[in-house]
């Protein structure tokens, strides 16, 4: 069994075992993820931003231009909490929530140029698509690991 | 399953023209994807409707299985916020008025 990568600790808040260089992606990945959503026109962005209505084009206008400006407010504002505790040990729970906010968000847009299906055949090393792969399965990782922290009350 | 059920007197009757009813209400359907993880889901919906860890698993395993589940229902406003929050988490939601 693997030690724990989020661990929740006995005064509530959360330990967060990461090496240097697991930090230094996912900030480099949220910082990336900044310019993607305030570009608002890159490719696996559309993913983040579903529509609500399925079949009815003029509610589906109203509720986007209702809903996108504070959708984007509230990703950026994860951005923002994640690049400040990227070297953080303890995070607080919100600070953990935007964690899984802004890695969830990552692997939606990542996942989403991959075109990731639910049973993913594996990636050859030499296939062009395996860098992006395997920072998407990392990401896999953690969030599995965030949620699994955030759940055990 | 233990979760509360809205009953026919708590529901807030239209006191207009609007389009909702209480016996025809919108319902919040999550869809299935390929990316989000169960788990991730399974918290999600505990997290937004307070929902048990049988029921937010039981919802979670219909997306999975049948590519689609009906998470809440009540008026459009309500099943407004209630996409919106599932968006803001990522998910793949949708309203309609039930059928």
């Amino acid at each position: 069994m693997l030690k724990r990568t989020v661990k929740r600790a006995r005064d509530g808040s959360f330990q967060l075992r990461l090496t240097d260089d697991e930090r230094d992606l996912v900030a480099d990945l949220v910082r990336q993820l900044r310019e993607l959503l305030v570009s608002e026109d890159a490719d696996g962005l559309e993913r983040l931003y579903p529509p609500g209505y399925a079949n009815d084009p003029e509610r589906e206008a109203e509720y986007r231009a209702m809903v996108h400006d504070e959708l984007l407010e509230k990703r950026l504002a994860a951005v923002d909490l994640v690049e400040q505790t990227a070297a953080a040990t303890t995070l607080d729970e919100d600070q953990l929530l935007a964690w899984m906010g802004a890695v969830n968000d990552l692997r939606l847009v990542i996942g989403t140029r991959l075109d990731v299906q639910e049973d993913q055949p594996p990636i050859a090393v030499d296939d062009p698509r395996a860098p992006a792969f395997a920072v998407y399965q990392y990401l896999t990782h953690l969030l599995a690991e965030i949620v699994d922290a955030l759940s055990r009350g | 399953m233990s979760a509360p059920t809205i009953s026919p007197t708590e529901v807030e009757q239209p006191t207009d023209e609007t389009d909702v009813t209480p016996d025809r209400p919108w319902v919040v359907i999550v869809w299935n994807d390929p990316i989000n993880l169960m788990d991730y889901v399974t918290f999600v919906f505990q997290k937004l409707f307070g929902y048990s860890l049988e029921k937010a698993t039981k919802l979670m395993l219909d997306v999975h299985h049948k590519g689609r589940a009906v998470v809440s229902s009540g008026t459009r406003e309500k099943a407004e916020l209630d996409v919106f929050r599932l968006h803001e988490h990522g998910l793949w939601a949708t309203m309609q008025h039930d059928e």
